[in-house]
Order: C-alpha cells, then structure tokens, then sequence
C-alpha cells in the first residue's frame, strides 16, 4: 500500500464522492415521489392507471440497472433520444428505486387499521382526503423500515453509472487503476469512500424510523 | 306525525352464498332513538354499516329524509357527513392532538372556518369533561376517554343522525357509565336521532323509543322500547333477555 499514490488521488475522489451523493440524492428523492404516488394510486384501484403502475413495478423490479442503463443510452438514441450519460443515470435509478419504493410503501398502507380507514369515511372523507391524513401517515411510518433499506440500497446502485461512464465513485476507481494499475490502494479508497456515505446514512436513518414512528403511534 | 329520517326497505345482504341480512325494513323518525339487540352474529353491527355505506348490500334501498340513496361512493359521502358514526374500536387519529382530531373533517371535508369550528369543539369537549385534553396525544388517554373525543368529533359534523355501534363493548365497566350518561343527555336533552347497537340492556330499556331484535340477520321483533322490555313478543327475544339478566 503506497499513501502516497492514495493522497494524490484523493482530490479527484472527491469530485466523485461529491457527484455520488448528488446523484443518490435526486435519485431516492425522486424514488420516493414516484414510489409514494404509484402506491397510493394502487391502493385506491384508480382505474387503467392502477393496472399500468402494478406494470411498471414489475417491470422495473424485474430488470436490472445495468440493462436498463444501456437501454436508456444506447438504444434510445437509435429511437432519437439522445441524452447525457448523468441524466440517464438519474431515470434509471428513479425507475428502479421508484418501483422498490411504492413495495416499500405498499407494504406500510396495508397495515393501516381498516378501522382507521372506516373512521375517516364515516367522517364523510373522499379518497384523497383519507389518502392524504389516514392513509399516508400512518403507511409512512409504517413503510419506514422498508424504505430505509431502499436508501441504502440505492446508494449503492449509484456504482453500476460507472457502465455509462458517469464519473462517480466506482468509475472513478475504475478509471485510476486502469491508468495506473494500482488497485490495493484505489480499491482502497473507494471502500472507505463507500463507508463514509452509507454508516452516517444508516444512524440517521434508524434514528429517524424511530422517531416517525414515536410522533405517528407513540410506541 | 315527525319527520321521517331514515328508512330502509327491503334490504337484503349476501356475502358469496351467506345471506346475512334478511329483507330489512324499518323506518326512523326525527329524534327517535332505534336500539338494535340480538345476540352476537346477528347482523346487528353489519346493518348499521350499510346504513352509511361501509358495507354494501345486496338488494333493497336506504332513504334519507324520504330520498333514496343512489349507492354510489360520492353520494354516500355526501350522506356520511349527514349521518355520523361512532365505532367499537375507539380509533382516533394517533398522529394528530384530540383537538386536529376533532377539527379535521369540518375543516377539510366541509370546509368550515377553523377559528369557528375550534370554539365549537372546546364547547363540546367541555360537555364531556375533557376540556383539558385538547393537546393531548390519543395515546395519553384512556378508552373512554378516547371514545367520548370520537363521539364528539362524530358530533361536530352537524349530523342528523348518530350510529353508535356497541361503544361501550370495549371499555372497562367504570367507564362505561359516562359514555352512556353522554348518549342519554344527547337523545334527552338535544333529541338526538340515534341508532345505538348495544348489549348494554338496562341503558336500551331507558333510552329505546324503538327495539329491532335481530336474529340470524332477520327482523324477529320491531317493538316500541317499553313494549319489548315489559313483554317481547317472541320466545326467542324472552330468552334472550332472560339470558342478559342474571
């Protein structure tokens, strides 16, 4: 292991670290909005958009990221949309974490309390009402789990850009061993580089759950 | 003769091949307090959600104040606001304080100025003894604590009409009595039409101007209060009222 060959990288790790956690930032914000709306909409059976959701969900859990990169950035060119590798990256990871997040949430809905569900329509609630104060927070704290491990999970997602030659993290390493050959020490570093994102992630995020679920059910 | 607030005609249940509900009719009038009795599983609680719409049914019609109700959901949310419910289960919302529990449908679903809203429901906490806890956390309360905020969060709809479906079932004996206490001063004292499922028999003896007993989801005896508690009509009512009183 040769620091000094690591210090000299470092600057240029830290662009990709940088391009990383924007990158797994617009792609789970982005995961949670589609993820929430495609749920609900399946939760209510909003006729025809219902059915092309539950599609989307499967189709989107059911193939890899790497495949649907290349889709985006090779095959639709050839259709005659051309776009940067960064914002391929960005819809490919919202329709992948998309689809895991509205499982996430599915999840939590289902286990609102019928009886909470009457309470609301007794109340003379419609449904975007109950979606909107029954069935959203109480589903999101209960979807919180699920949806934690799909941060995480799309963090990680964020190496396989490195097909589509985005500089993030991996391309990064990838890219200075093969200029150098030097793989102990950059593999090295795109370990602890990985580290850094995901432990802070991860205490913030079980501290959350547990805090969302205190303020929603107080246990 | 008062005016007529509910009426149901012909209405029939089925779940798959069950039939659950045997061509119910019945009417209510204003300010009448209807008190549904049967033993468990007789269709008692199954009706009173049909009445509002939580459970669909299978043929006939419900009336309210003489129109039928097309059983469509936005109509039955319409009607609901008219027609308030109160549940068993005591659930208010967990996440929200007794007092957005209270203000969150007349707000949101009827669109009435908070401010206006806000001072009508300290008043009515205030009938239940409860003014204290409008910052409080469902959490924090007790059952009956819990189900006296439902039943005013129920009331604070304007409704013409009260389900109550067996509210104290749940609730420790001591509790029971102050829930009872409410629905009586609501029928006495604001006139309240109410349609209450209870197995609560001395408080349906004081407060039925109407008894349905229901068996096997079938009306056995439609009586006034006083008539069915003096003398039922069926044999199967006086076991049943034998069996209640030990």
């Amino acid at each position: 292991m040769n620091w000094q060959v690591i210090s000299h990288s470092l600057p240029i790790f830290a662009q990709a670290f940088k391009l990383t956690l924007w990158l797994s930032l617009v792609g789970i914000l982005g995961s949670l909005i589609v993820g929430a709306l495609s749920s609900l909409i399946q939760y209510f059976k909003v006729p025809i958009l219902s059915q092309l959701f539950t599609a989307y969900v499967e189709l989107a859990r059911n193939t890899p990221l790497l495949i649907q990169l290349f889709f985006l950035y090779y095959a639709f060119p050839v259709i005659g949309l051309k776009m940067s590798a960064t914002t391929c990256g960005i819809i490919g990871l919202i329709f992948l974490g998309g689809a895991y997040m509205a499982e996430g949430f599915t999840g939590g809905f289902s286990g609102v309390n019928q009886t909470q569900i009457d309470n609301g329509k007794a109340l003379g609630m419609n449904n975007l009402q109950l979606a909107r104060y029954v069935v959203f927070p109480q589903g999101f704290a209960l979807s919180m789990p699920a949806l934690a491990a799909n941060v995480i999970f799309l963090i990680k997602e964020t190496s396989i850009f490195s097909v589509i030659a985005i500089p993030e993290l991996t391309n990064t390493a990838l890219d200075l061993i093969g200029m150098y050959y030097r793989s102990n020490e950059y593999l090295f570093v795109l370990v602890v580089a990985y580290a850094i994102v995901l432990i802070p992630v991860i205490l913030l995020l079980n501290l959350l759950e547990r805090r969302v679920r205190y303020g929603t059910f107080g246990d | 003769m008062t005016e007529e607030i509910l009426r149901v005609e012909n209405l029939n249940k089925f779940y798959g091949d069950r039939h659950i509900l045997h061509d119910i009719n019945f009417t209510l009038h204003q300010g009448e307090v209807l008190t549904l009795l049967g033993p468990s599983g007789s269709g008692k609680s199954t009706l009173i959600r049909c009445l509002n719409g939580l459970e669909d049914f299978s043929s006939g019609a419900v009336y309210f104040k003489g129109e039928k109700i097309k059983p469509t959901d936005k109509n039955w949310q319409e009607i609901r606001q008219k027609i308030g419910m109160v549940f068993q289960s005591y659930d208010l919302f967990p996440n929200l304080t007794v007092m957005e529990n209270i203000l969150l449908a007349p707000t949101k679903v009827q669109k009435r100025a908070k401010d206006q809203v806000a001072q009508e429901a300290e008043g009515l906490l205030k009938d239940v003894g409860l003014e204290k806890y409008a910052d409080s956390y469902p959490r924090e309360l007790s059952g009956g604590q819990k189900q006296r905020i439902a039943i005013v969060r129920a009331l604070i709809m304007h409704p013409e009409v009260m389900l109550l479906d067996e509210v104290t079932a749940s609730l420790d004996p001591e509790m029971v009595r102050g829930i009872l206490q409410i629905m009586t001063k609501l029928s006495k004292k604001h006139h309240m039409t109410m349609i209450i499922v209870t197995h609560e028999m001395g408080f349906a003896e004081q407060i039925a101007d109407q008894v349905l007993f229901l068996e096997d989801g079938r009306i056995l005896e439609n009586t006034p209060g006083k008539a069915f508690f003096a003398q039922p009509k069926t044999e199967r009512a006086r076991d049943f009222l034998e069996s209640m009183d030990f």
